[in-house]
């Protein structure tokens, strides 16, 4: 299960919706061991596209280093689908390489006509598994 | 007089470990990155290959030398002296 505050669910829609039609995407990174999602960090999406995502490569090195240095991991990697449900596709199952991280989905698609439609999977070995999400 | 190969630090991101039992820096030696990645599969068995596709580096893997995206500076042939680090880290990406 993903345990994430309102304050943090507000801000991924609102880069979803700023970025919107292209894919937005970040993180939401806390304290090693804990599990609890502290601080956001929204992430350049290098793709600047409508169906793909990908972190800029130096700016994600500044992220694992500086991840390093306080000691704490990514719990959710989130992005956002501009004209799809917010399920992994394949793509998003392929390249999935953090198997203790909460991949968060959120969907702009105009059919939800302003709805949100926030969910979290784990991806695991090319798996993916819907979590329940809490929102404190 | 001896040539000698730098040997470096090696980053090792999570999924990889498995690789490197469980160690999350490893070394290798080598002159060029193709170098050093043929040396880390010789002690790793199998990084090569989830780090190489016909030949070169793979789309979704980003390899690091110090603080440069080593695609940037030659990708394989890219030059390593002694006191550089290198960092692997599988891309974030993802597509709808």
């Amino acid at each position: 299960m993903l345990s994430i505050s309102q304050e943090f669910v507000d801000a991924i829609y609102a880069h979803a919706r700023a970025d919107h039609p292209d894919e937005a995407c970040g993180v939401i990174v806390g304290p090693a061991g804990t599990g609890i999602p502290t601080r956001h960090i929204p992430m350049r999406n290098a793709a600047m596209s409508p169906t793909f995502y990908e972190f800029d490569s130096i700016e994600m090195l500044k992220l694992y280093r500086d991840l390093d240095d306080r000691d704490e991991v990514l719990v959710v990697i989130y992005h956002s689908h501009t004209s799809t449900q917010a399920h992994p596709s394949r793509t998003d199952i392929a390249y999935a390489s953090e198997p203790e991280a909460h991949y968060v989905l959120v969907s702009t698609r105009e059919e939800l006509a302003g709805a949100n439609e926030f969910r979290s999977f784990r991806i695991v070995d090319g798996v993916a598994t819907e979590e329940p999400v809490q929102i404190r | 007089m001896a040539v000698s190969t730098p040997e470096i630090d090696i980053r090792i991101p999570t999924i990889l470990r498995t690789y490197t039992g469980g160690e999350k820096s490893v070394q290798a030696s080598g002159s060029t990155l193709a170098e050093v990645v043929a040396d880390l599969d010789r002690r790793f068995p199998g990084m090569g290959e989830r780090l190489l596709e016909e030949g070169k580096l793979r789309r979704f893997i980003n390899v690091y030398l110090n603080d440069e995206d080593v695609r940037f500076i030659g990708s394989l042939d890219a030059l390593i002296s002694s006191g550089d680090n290198l960092t692997i880290l599988p891309a974030v990406a993802g597509g709808s």
